[in-house]
């Protein structure tokens, strides 16, 4: 060792192994437009294949005529129900345990709903030929309304199940019920409501909302006549499991299935259900030999593929008169459209929504959600949120400011009195769940007070006083969030996709050179996983990050994984490629130890090679064990330097932050304006922090989109309002505020590398944010609750009902 | 997303344009920018069997001065007004009104003649040019006329053109030195149309306001020339009254939709409050 | 409908093709001139991910018909690099600044940016913003685009870039 030798400080930084801000491998291709998106594949002798869609929200179908379409020149064929019933594909099961429609089967359900897919040899072909399908319809009177899905005259949505008593989720007590699920203690929440001092009720909405990926959902199917197989390229969140459940429903075997995902143009959630755009494309394929390439229009994607949230929830607090909560209960009605599509975990119809006693201490609560059928689209699906968690962060955090509005508490003061204590971790909750660890007090506290916290609050009500006296037409609203969130799907003992485990993988192979290949069975679709999973690999192997390719998406190739959804890919599958780095540094270390003629236990790691201990110019690198294993390996060892880990999480992991917002309402035009959003988020260790705050600034977007604007909206026929992006509120880089980001970091005791996952924190913690900051502006008036979104008329009409226009 | 099939044409002149809409029967469309007609043919909501592509015609470019009026060829875009200084100078509301209609790329290819020509409620050109007492000069196989854009419009997607005719520019008298301008637009985003708009043009004199000229964009089935509000604030000093007055007058004469941008009620009041801002700015420039 | 033919310059070469009228410019280039680098987010045109630079105008490709860019002269994301294959300033510094996730709608981003920095050498954030607003994206939250555009902005002018205080 002389001068000349690079410290180990320069070492590390030289592998942009974690914790760096390493520039992205992915965004090389994408920044020359040389990504590879399902619409840009081409294939010889490719097909193209369109929907006819019901203009009815529920009607029957009593005739539908496929001549003149068939005739068109160019078209090869139109599939109908009735030509799927031949393959049994008429229906295909749903990931929620019902079934759906792949074509209107008699009935439509829903605006929009498929009706018939026209093949044809051009994409401009198939259009024409999809108007010419002439379809017979007898309307049928909807109902859009959850509320009054169960009401003893609503009309019957699901004839195909209307006598079941029992659903895939236990009893059914109406019709249109699709499931109840509970959860906490009944008798013990009762019992601390009774004795409460202070209580609060309110109906919390989260309307339906869609994940509105910039890309559609598309796919191109492939089935080859000469060898039995099929390959299906798509939008895909989770490539095995559709490979899995395409198996199943087809009947050609597992293995004759390939299935790729290529690069996808976002997903958050919209991306991880079959569509029956696939199932047909599939089809088409099959019948025509001819690859088929599907691709739904904007419209079509935002009025049928999967929604988000719709949830209805009853929310009450108990707590006692000088603030310390005691009890929690949520009655919750879920409306999940025609069929229900929900892609959850098995087990839990209603996700994970029982974290909805957030970050705070509840010794008693109880949720109930009671699942229903409307006249729209199916699903749903978490939009940039862990399974039905957002839902869950938007009630309790509106329910903790209306509380803390009763008690003449300031919302923070009131949260700050009632966070789990950093000594409760591991904390159990009420209802179960065993939150890994989190300094709560600590976040909260940076948060406050680097936004200034009491200053604002005195700013505040100078302002109202202003405003009182008739000198500014202004409110201003802070906003407060602390949100728990429950990610990384999970455990197997409570979580199964179809009864596959939620486990994830990772496959890395060292090459006989010193760079290897790492392949998982998540799936990016902008996440950056090419560049991430190679910092953790290049912290745990010493070898540059730059050395290791990242692959996904490829199920030939691909270990067995569950996909990218919920927050999990870090959580999961970053678990599994630390433990399968740590089987690979094992075997090196014993390489390296037969090398240098020591005992492994003489062995000491120093980040990229093993060395003896006391004896440090002994050493052999990572990269020269790399060719050592290909070349002569100790005796009795196999040569090769690889490893598999498919990890089963002992649990979730549970990622938190405190979020403040300013904001003023301009109470004439009903328009709000972000002075300031302050995000902290916890994540636990930050493997890529350029890449946490982007996943940060654009859930924080999406939120804003959420809480300011975005519904998908059905009036009384049915008809979908809000089906393009001229309605459905996409903020543009005008309308979009800055944001703060900032961060503690407390690791997650039970992950390998101590990382809980970031990417749909910000969504979480961010609407309720927003949604806060705009009741706050009107708090002081009396206001108690404005729902979302708080678009420009909404705000104006809450205002106007105060009598602010007088 | 896909447009029904049409027969494409490229005249080159004027003339050349006039005979082919009056040749090729009913089922014709004049494209301009496109960024209207596009979209709806994308949807199917339109599918012309024939297109004439006004794009090739040099006569229909152009911004020159004529006596006191100033002429603004049809098919100048969004972005020429905008740039253009001689606009900045002489109608300073025109080029304020463009920078809010649609987005850059729109306003790159998108036209003042195809956004006042249309009939489209949404658009915000036509209750400018109400406000500004424009012309468009309109030529059809019997040669040209001229209709005065208070006149224009008569209904959704109805205008007084005849079938056969197309605008070919727009003649925009010039509004007196130091007159004060405002066109003050409420929207749910960039890129939206108006969830109501109102212009206004007035002049001072003596500290009172010597005329005025109010517009509002879609507040109801086509622009609004807002008359009555008009002659309420002439004469007096836009006091808090007054102007409250006419916004009252104003409001009166809306039948906005309503639609995701709100109920009409709430559209209405938003006209008013517009006007009520868009008024005050004016106030301001005009400098009194 | 009888195709006709049509002529242009894309990314500085000379191409002659035969199109329906209807043929949007945006699958002309996709799917005849196989430059799928402009991409398709909507049918409405309001996403801006299919903007490509048409004489001196950003242009959303799918709001024009291919016949009406005849004779034009179009630049896509595939020409922005230089002939020998080094990046435009733009795409490096959007990949400096992680002005990019999913990828799918920085193509049009970057040539809507190119043409925006043409306009003004040196742009406030707020006129960045504006003039990026006929281009959304779901997955950055505009904040690491704008510093993108700054940063190149600054490369391209010679002037020292300064990172605003976090």
């Amino acid at each position: 060792m002389n001068d000349m030798t690079p410290t180990s400080a320069e070492r590390a930084e030289k592998l942009q192994g974690m914790g760096c801000k390493r520039k992205r491998v992915e965004d090389i291709r994408f920044v020359q437009g040389k990504g590879n998106y399902v619409d840009d594949i081409k294939l010889p002798g490719m097909l193209y294949g369109d929907f006819t869609r019901s203009p009815h929200a529920h009607a029957r179908v009593k005739k539908i005529d496929t001549t003149k379409a068939a005739a068109v020149p160019g078209v090869v064929a139109v599939l109908t129900a009735e030509t799927l019933k031949t393959v049994n594909l008429d229906w295909m099961p749903t990931l929620a345990g019902d079934v759906q429609m792949v074509l209107a089967d008699g009935k439509v359900l829903f605006q929009n709903q498929e009706v018939a897919f026209v093949i044809a040899e051009d994409r401009y072909i198939a259009a024409d030929a999809a108007e010419l399908v002439e379809v017979e319809y007898e309307a049928l009177p909807c109902n859009v309304d959850p509320l009054k899905a169960m009401a003893a005259t609503a009309p019957v949505i699901r004839e195909d199940i209307k006598d079941k008593k029992e659903g895939a989720h236990g009893p059914r007590k109406h019709y249109n019920h699709v499931f109840n699920w509970q959860a906490g203690d009944k008798a013990k929440a009762d019992a601390a409501f009774a004795k409460a001092d202070v209580t609060i009720k309110e109906m919390i909405v989260y309307p339906r909302v869609h994940p509105c990926p910039l890309e559609t959902c598309q796919c191109v199917a492939s089935f080859d006549k000469i060898k039995s197989e099929l390959t299906l390229w798509g939008t895909f969140q989770a490539p095995h499991v559709i490979r899995t459940v395409g198996s199943l429903i087809s009947k050609i075997p597992e293995n004759k299935i390939h299935v790729i995902a290529p690069d996808i143009g976002g997903g958050f959630g919209n991306k991880v259900g079959a569509y029956p755009g696939y199932i047909c494309a599939i089809v088409a394929s099959i019948a025509t030999g001819r690859p088929v390439k599907w691709v739904e229009d904007r419209i079509e994607n935002l009025s049928t593929t999967a929604f988000a949230r719709d949830f209805y929830m009853e929310t009450e607090i108990a707590a006692t008169k000088d603030g310390k909560v005691t009890g929690l209960r949520c009655y919750t009605v879920a409306d999940h459209g025609a069929f229900d599509a929900c892609a959850n975990a098995t087990k839990w119809p209603a996700g994970l929504f029982s974290i909805i006693s957030g970050s705070y201490d509840f010794p008693a609560a109880h949720v109930s959600v009671d699942g229903v059928y409307t006249n729209k689209a199916p699903g749903g699906v978490a939009y940039r949120c862990s399974f039905r968690v957002t839902e869950a962060a938007y009630a309790i955090e509106r329910g903790m400011d209306i509380m803390a509005q009763k008690l003449k508490m300031d919302p923070a003061e009131f949260r700050m009195k009632n966070l789990i204590r950093r000594e409760q971790f591991p904390y159990t909750s009420a209802f179960g769940w065993v939150y890994d660890s989190g300094d709560y007090q600590t976040a909260l506290q940076k948060a406050m007070e680097t936004v200034g916290y009491k200053k604002l609050r005195e700013e505040q009500k100078k302002r109202q006083e202003a405003f009182k006296r008739g000198e500014t037409r202004e409110l201003m609203g802070i906003g407060v969030a602390f949100f728990t969130e429950i990610v990384g799907a999970g455990p197997s003992r409570n979580c199964d996709i179809l009864g596959i485990a939620m486990f994830d993988s990772a496959e890395i192979r060292i090459h006989p050179t010193g760079t290897g290949i790492c392949r998982l069975g998540t799936k990016s679709q902008g996440q950056g996983h090419e560049t991430t999973y190679a910092q953790i690999i290049a912290t745990e192997l010493g070898l540059p990050a730059d050395n290791i390719t990242v692959e996904e998406g490829n199920t030939d190739t691909a270990p067995y994984g569950l996909g990218t959804y919920g927050s999990r890919s870090t959580p999961v599958s970053g678990a599994a490629t630390a433990m399968a780095c740590r089987k690979i540094k094992a075997k090196a270390q014993m390489i390296a130890a037969y090398m240098l003629e020591v005992h492994d236990d003489d062995l000491e790691w120093d980040v990229d090679r093993f060395r003896v201990k006391g004896n440090p110019e002994r050493f052999k690198t990572m990269t020269e064990l790399a060719w050592a294993a290909y070349q002569e390996v100790p005796p009795g060892m196999e040569p090769g330097l690889e490893a598999i880990n498919y990890y089963d999480p002992p649990n979730f992991t549970y990622p938190f932050g405190a979020y403040i917002c300013v904001l003023d309402v301009d109470v004439d035009t009903g328009s709000s304006k972000v002075r300031r959003f302050y995000a902290l988020d916890d994540c636990g260790t930050r493997i890529n922090p350029m890449i946490i705050e982007g996943q940060v600034h654009g859930g924080l977007t999406e939120a804003f989109g959420i809480a300011m604007g975005q519904e998908i909206h059905y009036d009384d026929e049915g008809n979908v309002t809000t089906a393009s992006l001229m309605d459905y509120f996409l903020p543009t880089a005008v309308e979009t505020p800055k944001w703060e980001t900032d961060w503690t970091t407390t690791p997650s005791p039970h992950h390998p590398i101590g990382a809980k996952g970031v990417g749909e924190s910000p969504n979480v913690g961010g609407v309720p944010c927003f949604s806060n900051a705009v009741n706050d502006a009107f708090a002081f008036l009396g206001s108690t609750n404005i729902p979302m979104p708080h678009d420009n008329w909404r705000t104006w009409t809450a205002a106007d009902k105060l009598g602010l226009h007088r | 997303m896909i447009p029904a099939s049409f027969a494409y044409h490229r005249p080159s002149s004027i003339k050349e344009a006039v005979t082919l809409l009056g040749s090729l029967g009913d089922d014709v469309r004049t494209i301009a920018g496109g960024h209207s007609l596009i979209p709806m043919m994308k949807l199917r909501l339109a599918s012309p069997a024939h297109l004439i592509d006004l794009a090739g015609i040099a006569d229909l470019k152009g911004i020159r001065e004529d006596g006191e009026d100033v002429i603004i060829g049809a098919m100048t875009t969004q972005h020429e007004v905008i740039a253009s200084d001689f606009l900045a100078k002489k109608i300073p509301i025109l080029s304020e009104t463009s920078i809010v209609i649609a987005d850059p790329q729109v306003r790159y290819v998108g036209t003042i003649g195809g956004n006042v020509a249309n009939g489209d409620p949404g658009n915000d050109m036509p209750a400018v040019m109400m406000c500004l007492n424009a012309t468009y000069h309109a030529v059809g196989e019997s040669g040209e006329r001229r209709i005065s854009a208070r006149e224009f419009y008569q209904g959704a997607y109805v205008t007084a053109l005849k079938p056969g005719e197309i605008v070919t520019a727009i003649r925009v008298p010039v509004p007196a030195a130091g007159h004060g301008h405002a066109y003050e637009k409420l929207k749910r985003k960039v890129g939206d149309y108006a969830t109501a708009a109102a212009a206004v043009v007035l002049t001072a004199s003596g500290g009172k306001v010597a005329s005025c000229s109010i517009g509002l964009t879609n507040v109801a089935e086509t622009p609004l020339w807002a008359e009555e509000a008009s002659k309420i604030v002439i004469g007096s000093a836009l006091d808090a009254a007054t102007v409250k007055k006419a916004i009252t007058a104003a409001e009166a004469i809306t039948s906005p939709a309503s639609d995701g941008r709100g109920p009409a009620a709430y559209r209405t009041k938003m006209a008013g409050v517009m006007l009520t801002r868009a008024l005050g700015r004016a106030k301001a420039r005009a400098g009194f | 409908m009888a195709k006709s033919q049509i002529s242009m310059t894309v990314n500085g070469k000379k191409v002659e093709e035969l199109v329906e009228p209807r043929t949007l410019l945006v699958h002309f280039l996709r799917e005849q001139l196989h430059l799928t680098g402009p991409h398709i987010g909507c049918e409405t045109s309001h996403c801006g991910a299919c903007t490509v630079d048409l004489d001196g105008k950003s242009v959303k490709s799918c709001t024009m018909f291919a016949v009406q860019a005849n004779g034009t002269d179009i630049r896509t994301i595939e020409g922005m690099a230089a002939a020998d294959g080094t990046l435009h300033a733009l795409q490096d510094a959007f990949r400096e600044m992680h002005g990019l996730q999913c990828g799918f709608c920085t193509p049009g981003m970057i040539v809507r940016a190119y043409r925006l920095l043409q306009e003004n050498k040196n742009p406030t954030e707020e006129e960045i913003r504006f003039g990026i607003s006929g281009n959304l994206c779901r997955c950055t939250g505009y904040q690491n685009i704008v510093k993108a555009i700054q940063y190149a902005a600054a490369k391209l002018s010679g002037a020292p870039f300064q990172e605003a205080a976090e």
